[in-house]
């Protein structure tokens, strides 16, 4: 069906009406709010019901882009959408996540309602359209304009140093993606086509592909974030309301390792043979130091944003070892780390909602009053250290075994990081957890309700389904993965 | 070329210089401003629009005057700017009880001075435009002759202006004197494959002259001042349509007289370009009145139409063109919003006096949160077009100057997004500082409208923006 994907990316923009036009009607009062929750909360599940669809029509045989439309615009460009087997999955995990983003925020937010839920619907159909571009301008498009709802999200409903933290977010981001702007219009120039199809078979001169490689890492380093221009990324995380940081964590820096794959791996083969020991660096020292720094936290949600960007480090690891293995497990692990931090930072939400902090030391003894939190708690903090039967096991046992293939220390390095992972999490969760409840204020603290139970099974649920039966994944990615890995061979002639 | 065919071709002008006259001596009869006088004005001005679109191409006065795509496309946007200046300046001044007739009229004989500069195929014709323009900017400009500030601006822009004019008259003698002619046609003969000193002489300062017109850095000292103390929808008008004529006057002085030595002047604008980039970003940091900051976007801004005009040739002038109309309709917009606020009767000027802007005023608060995102180059903000007109075309060159030249700039408007960004961070992060009064409505009108195009009327109006700059842009090098 044409235009399903269309539909699918500017199905929120249509709950962003009708809630412009609910409160210029209703005006600013508490049962508007309570309308526009379910206005978005329908938005983003009928949203959600046609990734849905759109994952049921996949052909999962075909490598190439599917559900393609192609409009002419001007000066060249064209309105270009389209998803292959590497896409679409971010696809529904973006529109998987939404609907238990707007859930996490029934009661936490509280002022600006309605402006709240129009920038997460907006950012909603921006991220979706950074998955579907096939047009690297509308790409560009999808991409930086992600900026302005995240920016508004933390600095509006954010905590207390969320100025500074927004500020930061966006200017870090843009001076990154400016450069790939200019490495874009370049590429335009050169090739004469903006088209990313056309693009992934079009030879760019060694020499060329080093620069804009650069240029295209600029912006997706910093997205992802990799070691050393992740420190936006804790100060963003600390500030921005739970739902903020569960999009930020799961859905956001996916865009950067998405970026990669789409981009720097099939256009520019060359630069990405060159660089691969500079990614592997970058990777295992990610994975290692920020492993160690996660472990000296005192706040709860920056111990996770650290673990957020070690994680991280495999997946770089695994799409720059160039076989299916390394994509298969890169992909994988974005997907999984997308359903687990976003399910850890809704855990940090859900006391922090009680007890309005985060640190670790206010925390103890949770089990006696919380048992279902505690067992949801402990099964993400598994699912993050990457015990088999969760979801992050595979990722992480796949791009080592890539890496393994292209670089055996790079993979030994990454392994500690498995070890460390288990020592922070594992720490973090004795500490919160587990003894006696010495704090008084916690005395009275309860457990989950029905809205967070129902926001925490199907995370749970997907957890624990991905671990067990990968191949759910793996079918959709296996033909693109390997196209992706063919075309990457016989560029390098490896 | 008999006279009657030449007069065809200056229609526009003749349009604006007869209704500029008899409006003269309505008012002077009628002794005040009305809506009909105002009326009148707005319609000569549309009227000589229209004359420019359907009015017959070619040379008029000897090649004096052309009449061509690219002064067609300029003279429609400055019209119908001028005819918005007009709205809002009157509205603006009425409201404060100081409505003159006069300021119609001087906003015609403006907007005539640049009709005649985009379509000058001579120097002289181009010094008459550009001393017609100026010398109503410098009135305009201390229209409100009891507020000192005003007056201070009008005395700085004319007093600098003077100066840049006598260099423009300084450069313009060199070459004639080496050219032995002021036609753009004959300096191009005569410039053709030598690069005398004399001729390079004359350019350079040709050049200096220009650049303080369009308040490039180094020579931007002026503008700061002059749009802190001019009445904002004067400055609203003259950061809008003169900034387009005297970017016009680049692209024909360069384009039509000096097309072969694109190796000489385009090293002259590229650095002319990156200082302004970088003093519009950085200076503009320090900035807490919005007038001034805006200054300061200003001459960042026309530092990438620069660099559209340093990459030559038509791809360059395409995107130069492109650009400029993006950055009328985002200025226009921002000034017209700016005019409609005030607080107890006070106008709202510095970056605080937004504070919590959003509450109070949630659509002139969006309304600028979309001009500071596009000044930002923001996709899909029609800011971010301008700028991919621009770099895509400094970028497409094969010059290494002229790329590091895009990589620096783009780098450069990263820095001024700060103070973009604290801009919205105060209408939409800070509290509200007590009641903003009802704006007035025509200025509301048109920021709304304004912020409509820059997102996401754009979109679809770059469809027929782009081919008409591109048939424009063809029109140089053909005088």
């Amino acid at each position: 069906m044409t235009g399903l994907l269309s539909l699918t990316t500017f199905a929120p923009l249509v709950g962003v009406a009708v809630l412009l036009a609910v409160r210029t009607i209703k005006g600013d009062s508490a049962a508007t709010d309570a309308l526009a929750k379910w206005i978005a909360l329908a938005t983003t599940l009928v949203t959600f019901a046609l990734s849905i669809l759109l994952v049921a029509q996949f052909d999962a045989k075909n490598p190439g882009f599917q559900f393609v439309e192609d409009v002419a615009w001007f000066a060249g460009l064209h309105y270009r959408m389209g998803v292959d087997g590497i896409s679409i999955l971010f696809v529904l995990l973006t529109a998987f996540l939404l609907p238990i983003c707007i859930l996490a925020s029934w009661t936490s937010i509280e002022k600006r309602v309605v402006e709240y839920l129009i920038a997460f619907l907006v950012l909603e159909t921006l991220v979706i359209g950074v998955f579907c571009a096939l047009d690297l301008i509308l790409f560009y498009l999808f991409f930086e304009g992600g900026l302005v709802p995240m920016f508004l999200i933390i600095g509006i409903w954010g905590g207390k140093r969320r100025i500074y933290a927004a500020y930061k977010f966006f200017l870090y981001t843009l001076l990154g993606s400016v450069l790939m702007l200019a490495a874009i219009l370049a590429m335009i120039s050169i090739s004469g086509t903006s088209s990313i199809p056309e693009l992934m078979s079009f030879k760019f001169a060694p020499w060329l592909q080093t620069w804009l490689w650069l240029a295209f890492f600029a912006s997706f380093a910093v997205k992802m974030p990799m070691w050393p221009v992740h420190t936006w990324l804790p100060d963003a995380h600390v500030e921005a309301p739970t739902a903020g940081s569960v999009i930020l964590a799961g859905i956001l820096l996916k865009m950067g390792g998405y970026g990669f794959m789409r981009f720097s791996l099939p256009m520019f083969p060359n630069a990405s043979e060159m660089f691969q020991p500079l990614v592997f660096a970058m990777s295992a020292i990610a994975i290692v130091y920020t492993s160690l720094v996660a472990f000296r936290q005192t706040d709860i949600k920056k111990l996770i944003a650290y673990s957020s960007v070690a994680h991280m480090g495999f997946v770089t690891m695994g799409i720059f070892s160039g076989n299916a293995a390394g994509e298969q497990g890169a992909i994988f692990q974005m997907l999984s780390h997308g359903v687990i931090s976003g399910a850890l930072f809704l855990c940090v939400g859900v006391v922090y909602d009680r007890m309005h902090t985060r640190e670790i030391a206010f925390y103890g003894g949770l089990t006696n009053r919380m048992p279902l939190y505690a067992a949801t708690f402990l099964l993400f903090t598994m699912g993050n250290v990457g015990l088999p039967g969760t979801s992050g096991f595979v990722g992480e046992i796949l791009t080592m075994t890539g890496t393994y293939q292209a670089s055996t220390w790079t993979a030994i390095v990454a392994a500690s990081g498995v070890i460390l992972s288990a020592m922070y999490a594992l720490t973090l969760y004795r500490r919160v957890m587990f003894g006696e409840i010495v704090n008084p204020e916690l005395k009275t603290i309860t457990d989950l309700d029905k809205r967070e139970i129902l926001i925490f099974a199907p995370l749970i649920v997907s957890t624990l389904v991905l671990g067990v039966y990968p191949n759910f994944v793996f079918n959709l990615t296996a033909s693109s993965v390997d196209a992706l890995v063919g075309a990457w061979r016989a560029a390098v002639g490896g | 070329m008999t006279f009657s065919a030449n007069l065809s071709l200056v229609l526009p002008e003749v349009i604006l210089a007869g209704s500029a006259l008899a409006l003269l001596v309505w008012g002077a009869f009628q002794g005040k401003a009305s809506p009909a006088f105002t009326l009148a004005s707005v319609l000569a001005l549309l009227a000589a629009a229209f004359a420019a679109v359907v009015g017959p191409h070619g040379h008029a006065f000897n090649g004096a005057y052309s009449a061509d795509a690219a002064s067609t496309y300029a003279k429609v946007a400055i019209f119908i700017s001028s005819a918005v200046g007009i709205v809002l300046g009157d509205r603006w001044l009425a409201q404060r009880g100081d409505q003159k007739f006069e300021y119609a009229v001087l906003i015609i004989l403006a907007a005539l001075g640049m009709g005649v500069t985009v379509s000058a195929g001579d120097l002289i014709s181009l010094y008459i435009g550009v001393e017609l323009q100026s010398l109503a900017l410098y009135v305009l400009a201390a229209f409100r002759r009891d507020d000192a500030k005003a007056s201070e601006a009008g005395l700085k822009y004319f007093v600098l202006g003077a100066l840049s004019s006598g260099l423009l008259l300084y450069g313009s003698s060199l070459i004639y004197g080496f050219a032995g002619s002021t036609r753009f046609t004959d300096i191009a003969a005569a410039a053709h494959g030598t690069h005398g000193v004399g001729l390079l002489f004359g350019l350079i300062f040709l050049i200096c002259g220009l650049a303080f017109k369009v308040s490039a850095a180094p020579f931007h000292m002026w503008t700061p001042d002059v749009y802190e103390g001019a009445p904002t929808p004067v400055v609203g008008f003259f950061a809008a349509a003169p900034k387009l004529a005297a970017m016009m006057m680049f692209a024909r002085v360069l384009g039509d007289a000096f097309p072969d030595s694109v190796g000489q002047w385009r090293q002259v604008l590229v650095i002319a370009a990156l200082i302004s980039v970088f003093v519009g970003a950085f200076a503009g940091l320090a900035q807490t009145n919005l007038k001034r900051l805006w200054a300061y976007s200003s001459i960042a801004n026309v530092g990438y139409a620069l660099l559209g005009v340093a990459t030559g040739g038509e791809t360059g002038l395409h995107a130069m063109l492109v650009f400029m109309i993006l950055y009328m309709v985002d200025v226009t917009g921002f000034f017209a919003c700016l005019q409609a606020l005030s607080r107890d009767g006070k106008p709202m000027e510095t970056v605080e006096d937004m504070a919590g802007l959003i509450k109070e005023r949630p659509g002139i608060a969006l309304a600028m949160t979309a001009f500071s995102l596009s000044a930002l180059g923001l996709p899909p903000f029609s800011g971010f077009w301008s700028k991919f007109y621009v770099f895509k075309a400094a970028l497409g060159t094969g010059d290494v100057l002229m790329q590091t030249a895009a990589v620096l700039g783009l780098v450069g408007s990263v820095v001024g997004a700060f103070y973009y960004l604290r801009l919205i961070k105060s209408m939409w992060f800070d509290a509200s500082k007590g009641s903003v009064d009802a704006p007035a409505p025509a200025a509301r009108a048109v920021g709304f409208a304004a912020a409509l195009f820059a997102f996401p009327v754009v979109l679809f109006a770059l469809v027929w923006l782009d081919p008409a700059a591109k048939a424009a842009a063809a029109a140089f090098g053909h005088a």
